[in-house]
């Protein structure tokens, strides 16, 4: 007989409770971002696609075609060609691709890079309609990077 | 002639009536899905509708559109006439009421001496639709939300008619316009609060909304007695949900909130609507808050909360109300 009506407050005050706490959200700020219209700041850890890195120093990107990440990418999407030219220390890089269709985004080759000059690239906006559009030449997005 | 011009006011008014019944009962669909589903939102931390019209305001017009454009699916193995009937059901009754609904003074349809008998019988006229659509479907879930819903509304109608009971004893009448007249001075939600309490709740479980939407509980049953139903045979069901509503929330108005009592404004005959609506919009608006706060209770809970609490309170509450109003 106690416990029948003991139910009867806890619970209410347990209902009264649960009513509260929605109020509060009611009138709490919404957190949505209205995605197109509106765009969040990507945090700087944000792994995308691999990208070379701009150095400030040289105004380019530091790659000496060693092709360690080529090697060592497990998905084999990197091809890296490069030729000799006069007064560059090491080679001229002049081919560094990147089919994004295939990368797993495992970092291999950021990691392996002895000149830091892979990096991610805070780009999320990808979607596309053909497979080529994934095939990404890295030497010209550095270029076209203000 | 003569008989058709004497009777000629009374069919203007008739007309009048069932036309200003279908603006509430569509208006009132129409503003309660938008509230419905920005307060939601908002209760979630999201905005709600948003893309059409400024802030979602106009979603539920694309909607309605969406919904007269969309094919009646009839399944092979459903009992076609009933499954067509049900929806029709549900939706139809729910003008009758609004016909009898003391909005001010002066704005009501016809003011019936059984006025509430009147309420309450069409209401319960919606347990059959949901129980003819749940069965002529021919689907297990359906058939399941349907069942539900019978036991559901038949159990929970008791104690609310026996809360009503205690206020119709105290004003000695059914007509809707005399018990709200009968709470000049105190509104009955202050001398009959337990009453009040059930009827909120039956008030809830009667319009099959959350917590107790067992009939069309998702996660087990799909959508429940709605299950086959799509398009305009679906939103018919919807409309007679929140007219539903609007229904039951003025009848707690009248009965519990003094009507259309309020801060006298001028002509106040006709402008006690304003006040009469403001009660029902804030009931509505605490049956949604509600739905987004509480999960759904297990079929027993609902059961033992009714024949174990709500009728055995109900029971004293009208059997108190009785004595003091002998001895008074
Ligand atoms: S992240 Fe991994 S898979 Fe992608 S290119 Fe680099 S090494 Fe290859
Ligand atoms: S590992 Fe670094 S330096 Fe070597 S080829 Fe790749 S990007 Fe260029």
């Amino acid at each position: 007989m106690k416990s029948y009506f003991s139910v009867l407050f806890t619970g209410g005050w347990s209902l009264i409770v649960g009513l509260k706490v929605t109020l509060k959200a009611l009138f709490s700020p919404i957190v949505t971002c209205q995605y197109p219209r509106e765009k969040l700041e990507i945090t700087p850890n944000y792994r995308g696609h691999i990208d070379l890195v701009k150095f400030d120093d040289t105004g380019t990107h530091k790659c000496i075609t060693c092709g360690s990440c080529m090697r060592d990418c497990p998905s084999d999407c990197i091809v890296v060609d490069g030729e000799k030219r006069e007064g560059v220390k090491g080679k001229f890089c002049t081919v560094f691709t990147l089919d994004f269709t295939k990368c797993s985004l495992c970092g291999a080759c950021v990691e392996v890079c002895p000149t830091k000059t892979l990096d991610y690239s805070n780009e999320y906006e990808l979607a596309g309609t053909t497979r080529e559009e994934f095939y990404y030449d890295l030497l010209k997005r550095v270029e076209e990077r203000e | 002639m003569e008989l058709f011009y004497s009777l000629l006011p009374e069919l203007i008014r008739m007309v009048v009536c069932a036309v200003c019944g279908a603006v509430i009962v569509f208006g009132n669909a129409l503003v309660m899905g938008y509230a419905e589903r920005k307060l939601a939102g908002h209760i979630m931390y999201r905005p709600g509708p948003m893309e059409v019209g400024f802030h979602g305001i106009l979603q539920l017009v694309i909607d309605g559109l969406k919904l007269m454009g969309k094919q009646l699916v009839i399944p092979k193995n459903a009992d076609k006439p009933l499954f067509m009937l049900a929806p029709l059901l549900a939706f139809a009754p729910v003008f009758v009421p609004m016909l009898v609904i003391p909005f001010s003074d002066k704005i009501q349809g016809f003011d019936l001496d059984v006025g509430l008998l009147l309420i309450l019988a069409f209401a319960s006229i919606n347990v059959l639709a949901i129980l003819i659509g749940g069965w002529s479907s021919n689907n297990k879930y359906s058939l399941f939300g349907a069942i539900r819903s019978v036991a559901q509304n038949v159990a929970y109608e008791i104690p609310m008619l026996i809360s009503l009971l205690a206020i119709v004893f105290m004003t000695n009448t059914f007509s809707l316009k005399e018990i709200a007249a009968a709470q000049s001075p105190v509104w009955f939600v202050v001398i009959q609060p337990l009453a009040f309490l059930i009827y909120i709740v039956a008030m809830v479980a009667e319009t099959n909304r959350a917590p107790f939407d067992l009939p069309e509980a998702e996660s087990e049953l799909t959508a429940g007695f709605h299950t086959e139903y799509s398009g305009m045979s679906f939103s018919l069901f919807v409309l007679g949900e929140y007219a539903n509503m609007f229904i039951v929330c003025s009848v707690a108005t009248v009965f519990f909130l003094g009507g259309s009592s309020g801060i006298p404004l001028p002509y106040f005959e006709y402008t006690g609507i304003v006040w009469f609506l403001l009660k029902v919009y804030a009931l509505m608006f605490f049956l949604v808050w509600i739905r987004w706060t509480y999960p759904r209770t297990r079929f027993d809970q609902l059961m033992n909360f009714c024949w174990k609490y709500l009728i055995p309170f109900s029971l004293v509450n009208l059997l108190l109300t009785v004595v003091l109003v002998k001895l008074i």
